[in-house]
């Protein structure tokens, strides 16, 4: 069974919402990246969400933009990546799932990256530039892998697109949530709240929403909501101010923050 | 040298999911693909529109000053001794550029879609100022994403932005040059897509772009050939073209595409080498990948990562090209060559001695593959060359090069 599909089932077993720091692979050095997946999970990560670096990155923000920067500059290939969680799958079953751009999918070919990334341990992947009207060799490709490929909804999606997606969507959904949340403490803005109700009355698949949750309480905001929440940015800024540091001590103070989300998301705060 | 090109397109491109062959199509994050839709669906009721189509030919007549003449560079054609040289003048339009063929049409969209922003990204600056102006004329609220390393390049374009009241906003990632505009244009659009047009530039970018912007740059090609018809009495042999990302090209070539006997060459930036970095002619050296929204030749490395160009002309250091020139590539319609900075300088003040003409440097390099060609061409063989801009933006740059201090 796919490890993605595993987790939510014990995740809805346990009325739990799933919590799923993004990370960027290589950000600034793989050792880095490997050490703060194992401690991530250890303080109560559900799934990894890791970012495979891509040089124009036009979904994501500023910081994930530099994380990118940061590990492309020190000449990160993509096969570097999938050695990475090839070698972290002898420590841990933690789902992961790739961020990745549809520029490197395309390269090669579709089907050919989702071998690699099965092959190498992945369960899944979000690809953010690929809309679902050009998606259907990939979700053919993944769905003969048994691998997952997460698609996205937006505030922007009309009900319409909405159907659409979460049919097409495998393993969980992504809900965004671009506008409104910056600056929200403990309340969310009552459309998201109305989207999420208005998805789940479409799909038994879970929920997950990510861009801009930064703060516990925001997260415990999301996790009664959703069935998972996505934390991204705020995660790699704690990074960049331990950058530092030694490796060991970056991973520490960085699973430390994660820690506090994660008891947000989980409502244990 | 030898030209063959392959009659064998139709001029109904793109299909309905925005495909030229194989190219094209959309791709890009979920929040943008509504206001994709809604662009294309406007864009498509307006082209049927008489009343849109009148006051984009009002505006384009008043106030951008076409037709622009074609005009027989006679003393050229005497001393290169061979093809009839004529030049398209989109350097005699307001602003000094073809570029606001496009802004105009897009801003009457915009204003039709209740758009009360617009944003672009530039690189030599004459988009930006293209779209600064008709934001000026029309009242809209305007900001410009241009790389830092343009703007250094391009000071002059900068400040006429600013004068004509346009936010101008530095870009200060990546290669800090086209492509990283682009991207910072394309994030803005995510997060203010309600009330905000993105006017693209080029023949660049997600369905509908491609389409759109060739369209409204179409006006170039069909004067042209009605303009040949009228002094020649026929179809000009050859139609020469600078392509960077590659709108002043396509709007010149797409009108001819049905007349099989007319060739077309498209010129792309050779820059100092043909090394990884030392040029940006994708056609030339790139391979099929995603970038800005679409599938198209790419320079990339095996990753699909961005490969880093370079050209001395902004205009056309951009590692990408709209997707229709691919298609006309793959086809064997068009045909594409390169010219490097060190040939476009060459051709750029020979134009100036022989014709009193400054060109841009980006139509400077389609000037200089003109110049080896047309000797080798009979005297009754008709050449038309997109002349997309006058180049009095490069004058400091060029002097720079040349070791002169003004």
């Amino acid at each position: 069974m796919n490890r993605i599909d595993q987790k939510f089932q014990e995740l809805r077993r346990r009325r739990e919402p799933a919590f799923i720091p993004f990370i960027t692979a290589g950000d600034p050095d793989l050792e880095t990246t490997r050490g703060l997946i194992l401690e991530l999970e250890r303080c109560g990560a559900d799934i990894i969400e890791l970012g495979i670096p891509f040089s124009d990155p036009i979904a994501d923000g500023p910081v994930i933009q530099s994380s990118y920067y940061r590990a492309l500059s020190r000449g990160l290939r993509v096969s570097q990546v999938f050695e990475c969680v090839k070698g972290l799958r002898r420590e841990t079953e933690i789902p992961i799932v790739a961020m990745v751009s549809y520029s490197l999918v395309f390269k090669g070919t579709p089907e050919n990256f989702i071998a690699r990334a099965q092959e190498a341990g992945f369960d899944g992947a979000t690809i953010p530039d690929l809309p679902i009207e050009e998606s259907e060799v990939v979700l053919r490709s993944a769905t003969e892998k048994d691998f997952r490929i997460v698609c996205f909804v937006a505030p922007t999606t009309t009900p319409e697109r909405m159907s659409r997606i979460v049919q097409c969507t495998q393993g969980f959904l992504y809900y965004i949530s671009v506008v409104g949340i910056t600056g929200v403490r403990d309340a969310l803005p009552p459309d998201m709240r109305e989207n999420i109700q208005m998805l789940k009355g479409m799909t038994d698949k879970p929920i997950a929403l990510g861009f801009g949750v930064s703060t516990p309480e925001q997260a415990r905001a999301v996790g009664q909501v959703a069935d998972g929440v996505i934390v991204g940015s705020a995660i790699i800024r704690e990074l960049e101010k331990h950058m530092d540091k030694p490796v060991a001590e970056r991973i520490r103070v960085v699973g430390k923050f994660a820690s506090k989300l994660v008891a947000g998301a989980k409502g244990r705060l | 040298m030898k030209i063959t090109t392959k009659p064998s397109v139709k001029a109904i491109l793109p299909d309905e999911r925005g495909r030229f062959g194989k190219f094209g199509g959309r791709y890009v994050p979920e929040t943008l693909m509504p206001a994709l839709d809604q662009l294309e669906q406007e864009y498509l009721k307006a082209k049927n529109d008489k009343s849109f189509q009148e006051e984009l030919n009002y505006y384009l007549k008043e106030y951008v000053g076409r037709p622009s003449p074609l005009y027989l560079a006679e003393r050229l054609t005497r001393e290169l001794g061979g093809a009839k040289i004529y030049l398209k003048r989109e350097d005699l339009n307001h602003t000094g550029a073809h570029k606001i063929n496009n802004t105009i049409g897009q801003i009457l969209l915009a204003r039709r879609m209740g758009k009360k922003r617009i944003i672009a990204e530039t690189g030599a600056g004459q988009h930006g100022v293209a779209t600064a102006t008709a934001a000026a004329m029309f009242g809209l609220q305007c900001e410009v994403y241009m790389g830092e390393e343009d703007m250094h390049r391009q000071s002059l374009n900068v400040f006429r932005m600013k004068l004509l009241g346009t936010k101008v906003i530095p870009v200060k990632t990546g290669s800090r040059t086209l492509k990283d505009a682009t991207n910072e244009a394309l994030r803005d659009w995510m997060a203010s897509v309600k009330y905000t047009h993105y006017i693209l530039g080029s023949v660049v970018g997600p369905h509908p772009y491609p389409m759109m912007v060739r369209d409204f740059q179409c006006v170039i090609g069909r004067e042209a050939k009605e303009q040949i018809l009228e002094k020649e009495g026929r179809l000009p042999d050859y139609l020469l073209a600078c392509v960077g990302g590659g709108s002043n090209s396509i709007g010149l070539f797409h009108p001819f595409l049905d007349d099989t006997e007319v060739k077309l060459i498209g010129v792309e930036a050779g820059g100092v080498g043909i090394g990884v970095g030392e040029h940006a002619a994708t056609l030339s050296y790139g391979k099929v990948g995603i970038l800005h929204g679409s599938l198209s030749y790419v320079l990339q490395d095996e990753d699909g990562q961005t490969l880093p160009v370079h050209s001395m002309s902004a205009g056309l250091d951009y590692p990408g090209v709209g997707p229709e020139h691919s298609y006309l590539k793959e086809t064997g319609r068009a045909q594409y060559v390169s010219a490097t900075d060190q040939e476009a300088l060459e051709a750029f003040q020979r134009c100036a001695r022989s014709e009193g003409i400054i060109p841009a440097l980006e139509a400077a390099h389609a000037l200089y593959y003109a110049m080896k060609f047309a000797p080798t061409l009979s005297k009754d063989t008709l050449m038309v060359i997109c002349l997309s801009g006058t180049g009095d933006k490069d004058a400091f740059q060029v002097a720079d090069k040349l070791g002169v201090k003004i």
